[in-house]
Parts: C-alpha cells; structure tokens; sequence
C-alpha cells in the first residue's frame, strides 16, 4: 500500500508542471437546516468565495467573523465575493452555532463540520484558517490565523482575483 | 505498527504470502502504466505539518518535573491525493519522545493513519483507516484531537450508499486505534438517514425540513469470565449490542432536534461490572432571528460508557461520544474548571440566549452591542440500590433509577454572561462574568469528601488599533474562590502587525494560594510569524494546562515550563 501510494504520489509530483490548482474536495457538511451538502458543490455563479473555518470556542475565528460582518455588505457589492462560515463544533456545541449566528447578525452561509471531515480534507491544522476559491472552484490562496487588519489583506487577494493579477506573497 | 516488538524475520513460505498483495499492486501499478499516466493526469497532492517541540525545565515549585531527554518533540504530516473519485492518504507520526502531557505509549514513529476511498454519485468505498460520526455520536463516534493525542480511528472498511436523493446508509466495521495498535473489540455499525424533503418533497414547497435516522452498533470481543468478589464467576457477553433513533425538525427560526440511544447489557471496568442497560437522551430546541438566537438543551445519561476493551478505563478505545452541554470556554481562567461528562450517570440542562443591541440605538452606538448569556446545570442521576445493599455490586443490575428525576448531587453549575462593543473604529471592548460549581471530587476524581469549588470570573479584553495594521489587546482576568488553590489573576498584553506578526507578554498569579508558599507566578514570552498558511511560534515560560489562545490560533496544551517551538504548514 505505502510503496503504491509513493508511486502515485512521485507520477502526480512529475505532473505538477501543468499548475493546475487543486479543487474543493467533495466531502459532506450540513447547512444550519439539517440539510446534506457535498463541498465540492459550493459555488457563487462563478464569483470568488471565502471560506473560513472556525469555532464557537476560538476567540480569533469570532473576532475574524465579527470585523469581517462589519465591512461586508460593501465587500459584496464591490467584489461579488461569498463568505462560507464552516464551524468545526462537534456535536457538544453545533446546535450552538446558529442561535449565535444569527444573534450576532451574521449573514454568512454557515456549514457544520461535525467530525472534521471537511477540515481534514483540507488540510486544516489550526483555525481560523481561510481560503480563498475562484469561480471554478480551485483553492488558490490561503492563510491561517487572525489579527486585527488581517482581513484587509483578505479583501486585497480577492481584488487581485477579481482582477486577475498574481496573489504570490512576499 | 508494533514498533517495538519488530525482530528481523527470516522468510518463510508465511512471509512471503504477505507480499503478494503488494507485489500484485506494484505490479499492476507498472503494467498499467500507459492508463496510469493518464488516470495520474489530474491527480493533486495536499497536505500538512505541525510539529511541536520543547525543551524542558525542571520547576518542582509548579511540579514540572525533571525530563531526563531534556527536549521532547510531537510531529506529524499528513499527505492526500486525489484524483477525480480516487482519493488516498496517509498520515506520518513521530513522538521522540511523547511531549508531557500526551500518553507515554505514543513513544515512536510509523504510519498509523492510511485509507483508499472511491466513490460515485451513489456509492463511496474507503478501506483502511477512517472517521466516522453516526447522529450526534451517541452509539458511534470515531475522531482525532491531534492537540491532546486523542484518536480513535477505525480501522477496516465503511460503504456509503445513497440509494436516491435524501437517503443516505452507512455500514462498517473494524477495530479502532490504539496507541501504535489496534484495540481487540470488532465494531460493527449501520446507519440511515432520510431527509424527507429530498425524498418527497424535491420541488421545495413545503417549508418544515424533516430528517429522520437510526443507528445500530454492535462490538464483539472474546468472551471472558471473571471472578468478583472472591466468589462470583461473572460471564462478560461477547456481542453487545447498541441502537439510537434520532430526528431533526426546521422551520423558519425554529429547529428541535433530539435522540435517544439504548445499549445492551455490558459489564465493564467502568461501570463496575454491572449488567444493566444503559440509555441516553438528548433533546435541544432553538428559535433564531437576525439579532436574537436562544436555544435550550436537555441531556439524561446512564450507564453509557462504550469501549472496544471493556477492561479499559480513561479515554481510551471509546466507541460512542457522550457531549458535554456546557459552554466551550476560551479565556485561560475560564477554562480552569472545564466539565466532562460523566458516562456512568448524569442529568444535564443548558440554556443560551443571544442578543445584538440594534447599530444606532443609545446602547448599540455605531456597531452595535453583542450580548451571550449562558447557563448549565449538571447533577447525578437519582440512583436507588436494591435493599441489603450499600454500594453498587458486580454482577448485578447495580441499581435503580427513575428516568425524569434528577439526582441530589450537583456535578457543575455555570452561569455566564458576555458583553461585546465597539467604541469607534479603534477601540473595542469584551467583559465577561461567570459564575462556576465545580464538583472537583466527580469531575477531577479527588478524594469523596473534598469540598466542591465555588468561584467567581471577571474578564476584560481590550484592543486598540493604533493602525490598519498595528493593534494592541490586554486581558485581563480575575478568578476567586476559597477552595482548591485559591484566587488567581491573569495579565496579557499581545502586540500584533498583521497579519504576519505576533509579540505576548502573560502572567498568570496565584495570589491566594491558601498554602502561602505556593503563591506561585506563570510568567510567559512568546513571538510568531505566519505567511499565508505555514506559521512558526515560540515561547518561553511557566504554562498551566488548558486552551491556549495565542496569535490568532488556540489549541488545547498540557502543563510546562521551558523553551517551545511550534512549527505548522498546509499545502
């Protein structure tokens, strides 16, 4: 099994010349209804979108979520981007998550991880940890935790995107 | 992966039928290789990396005690590759030694983690190692918390299958993880689930969201007889089985969900070795609106520990998760008197209300104001024993217990509350007050007679931004109480250059430790950069054990004192 997935692993490296980005991973999530959504079908009608996991027990992730809520009517309208909450509250807390959602007046689309399957997926170590997702759904930037100004950068890359300039970072 | 007890082997008729599957796989993999170029077309590597490391000093004032490696180290990498339906992975770990705080039966290196999954619109096969959740977890939960060395992964095969928009059904079985081996109970689990908006109502009318589902699990290990008591041979069953039956219901701002689980008789080191049934239910409503969100959640537990060792005890080998319905807290005092259920018995009611004062009112200002209020209330089961009898005997039903009442024994208590407001673009301001009972006899297992502790929270958490990109938070916490080791005061002051850097300075104090000689300070330094998603932080200090926020992430760390590296990266 190891000796065949170094083999698949060393082709897929050698095929790494081609760019292509990696896409959203098809894994499934629910949406605050109950409802079963598979990740790999997120979309915004070909416009960018955020997704940023967090935690109803990570203070970072709420302060993110919270400065973000103030600018983003006027980040939607200038940059068509959609913001996916994704709480990785397991079952303790994630009945907690939409009460609060919605008692902090967020108006992001939030998805329950459960059991980290969608965060596993990803890769995602730490949170907050935000990705960036073009049109066509490929992961092309990404950054993990937050401090206050942190969400100008975000904002910065999604202008970048939008414009179709490189989003390498120095 | 029995890393230690690996000898060199000679090759033997038995050895070589081993190799046979990897030599068919490698050879297949090379005679295919005009489709694999193209099957490998698409394919994409991802991955990620942490690795924790820290030297240490001894400190026999705080108890940090002298480790004879002088540094130990915890890392791990994981690598996915997937390609159109084909997904594989694996996971790397190395524990040179087991930093302190995580199980000393962690020690080594090796590939604990790998699986292999396939799936279409229909199906979705994974063999190997995996996670799995049924419902809320309350007959089966599978999962990892790298950060406290929990892991419980199966090991064996899962089939999802989705018959029709709606519905979907899971069956597996394995054996689940247990340090560097596998524990020696199969699991066996079914699971459904029916969406009955997807299945029936496919053009979205009606506007209640309906989901159903049913689990059933069954674990087997060898059957066993012991002898209690110095007289009674007990019989341990080999199969127990256990089932749940779970619904969810939404409209508008209104969701209810509940489930209730039932498990078999299954004596164990747990639970005294006592043949009763053991049930647990959860019940949870909620109504939100922009604005204002309040949900309250009911849980009654009894006799519910599930293992795949029954001779285990901690946590360990678990199959079923039992959460806890108390509030997460973060702030380092807060978190001092942290609750964990308890699987033998407990009665649980929480309550929550959110409120944001409207942007523009007197009291809501230009952003408004956020407002959480919680409360939770654990006590003991009402638990009668048979006559004659003082305390629970093996090999019996053990007890009596009335299914609405609650029990006389307060477990833990917390009321809290959160106020959150902007002054300004510059400045914002977070206090918070708790209240907490903690049975520290239960929950920590000290001795029956120690006297529950009472405390008092005061949290205040301030930032200022100088700039776009400079800020500065202070924290400050106070907790008193007259038991366990008495008031403490918390200081931290964090500098922040986004989104790069991070520069803290804390103290934590334990100016009222009631033995005047252990008023001890946890003074600690620390310093980060990230760029994009690799991140490396350091400290230098005295650490209490508990959620550690620092820089923007938090994590859950042990007790420490000395130098510590944390590096992290995904690609």
């Amino acid at each position: 099994m190891l000796l065949s997935f170094t083999i698949i692993i060393g082709a897929a490296m050698a095929q790494e010349t081609e760019k292509s980005l990696p896409k959203l991973p098809s894994v499934t999530v629910k949406n605050l209804d109950g409802k079963v959504i598979n990740t790999s079908e997120l979309s915004n009608n070909g416009k960018p979108m955020i997704v940023s996991f967090w935690a109803l027990w990570c203070k970072p992730c709420i302060n993110e979520l919270t400065t973000i809520a103030d600018v983003y009517d006027e980040w939607v309208e200038e940059t068509g981007v959609k913001l996916i909450a994704v709480s990785i509250d397991d079952s303790r807390s994630s009945s907690k998550v939409g009460p609060t959602v919605n008692g902090k007046g967020w108006e992001y689309e939030v998805l329950l991880d459960a059991n980290g399957d969608f965060k596993r997926a990803m890769n995602v170590n730490m949170i907050p940890h935000t990705f960036l997702i073009n049109g066509k759904g490929e992961i092309v930037w990404q950054h993990t935790s937050f401090s206050e100004g942190s969400e100008l950068q975000l904002i910065e890359m999604v202008r970048k995107l939008n414009a179709g300039q490189s989003l390498e970072q120095h | 992966m029995q890393s230690k007890e690996c000898k060199p082997k000679k090759i033997t008729a038995l050895n070589l039928k081993s190799f046979i599957p990897v030599l068919v796989l490698v050879i297949s993999f090379t005679s295919l290789s005009v489709r694999a170029q193209d099957f490998l077309a698409g394919g994409k590597v991802t991955g990620n990396f942490q690795l924790d490391a820290q030297v240490y000093k001894a400190d026999s004032a705080i108890g940090a005690e002298e480790v004879e490696e002088k540094m130990l180290m915890n890392a791990f990498a994981n690598l996915l590759y997937s390609n159109g339906n084909f997904n594989a992975g694996l996971r790397f770990e190395t524990y040179l030694n087991p930093m302190l705080g995580f199980d000393p039966r962690y020690e080594g290196s090796g590939v604990p983690y790998w699986f292999g999954s396939w799936k279409n619109d229909q199906f979705d096969i994974t063999v190997g190692n995996f996670y799995e959740q049924f419902g809320s977890g309350m007959v089966l939960r599978s999962y990892e918390e790298r950060n406290l060395g929990y892991d419980n992964a199966l090991k064996g095969a899962r089939i999802k299958f989705s018959p029709t928009a709606g519905v979907t059904l899971k069956g597996l079985i394995g054996t689940q993880r247990f340090f560097w081996d596998q524990g020696p109970g199969i699991v066996r689990g079914l699971d459904g689930e029916i969406a009955l908006n997807d299945l029936l109502d496919k053009a979205g009318k009606c506007k209640t969201r309906v989901t159903v589902g049913g689990s059933f699990v069954s674990k087997y290990q060898a059957l066993e007889e012991i002898i209690v008591n110095d007289t009674s041979l007990l019989k341990l069953p080999a199969n127990v089985a256990a089932w749940s039956a779970r619904f969810n219901l939404s409209r508008g701002g209104f969701t209810l969900d509940g489930e209730f689980a039932s498990k078999m008789n299954d004596p164990s080191n747990m639970n005294k070795f006592i043949y009763k049934n053991g049930h647990s239910l959860l019940l949870q409503a909620s109504y939100s609106q922009k604005g204002f969100g309040v949900i309250a959640s009911a849980k009654r537990t009894d006799n519910m520990s599930f293992k795949s060792n029954r001779n285990e005890r901690g946590s360990v080998l678990d199959i079923n998760y039992l959460p806890a319905l108390t509030r997460q807290h973060t702030y380092s005092l807060a978190a001092m008197y942290p609750y964990a259920t308890q699987a033998n018995g407990e009665m649980a009611l929480q309550g929550q209300v959110n409120y944001k004062i409207k942007k523009g009112s007197l009291l809501g200002g230009k952003y408004g104001t956020d407002i959480a209020l919680n409360y939770a209330r654990i006590t003991s089961i009402e638990n009668e024993l048979p006559e004659g009898t003082e305390t629970i005997v093996s090999g019996t039903e053990g007890y009596e217990s009335s299914f609405l009442t609650f029990g006389d024994e307060l477990y833990f208590q917390d009321f809290n509350i959160e106020i959150q407001h902007k002054f300004g673009s510059k400045f914002k301001l977070l206090v918070s007050y708790l209240n907490l009972n903690y049975n520290i006899a239960v929950i920590e297992g000290h001795p029956e007679d120690s006297i529950p502790v009472k405390a008092s929270i005061f949290i205040a958490d301030m930032t200022y931004k100088f700039d776009q990109k400079n800020a500065l938070k202070v924290e400050l916490q106070h907790l008193g109480t007259k038991q366990d080791e008495g008031d403490w005061l918390h200081f931290l002051a964090e500098y922040t250059i986004a989104p790069k850097w991070f520069f803290t300075v804390s103290d934590q104090y334990n100016y009222g430790n009631p033995d005047k000689d252990r008023r001890y300070h946890y003074p600690t330094v620390a310093a980060g950069y990230t760029a994009g998603s690799s991140r490396i932080s350091l400290s230098y200090g005295k650490q209490r054990e508990g959620i550690l926020c620092v820089g923007g992430v938090c994590r859950p760390v042990p007790a420490s004192n000395g130098f510590a590296v944390t590096i992290t990266s995904s690609f």
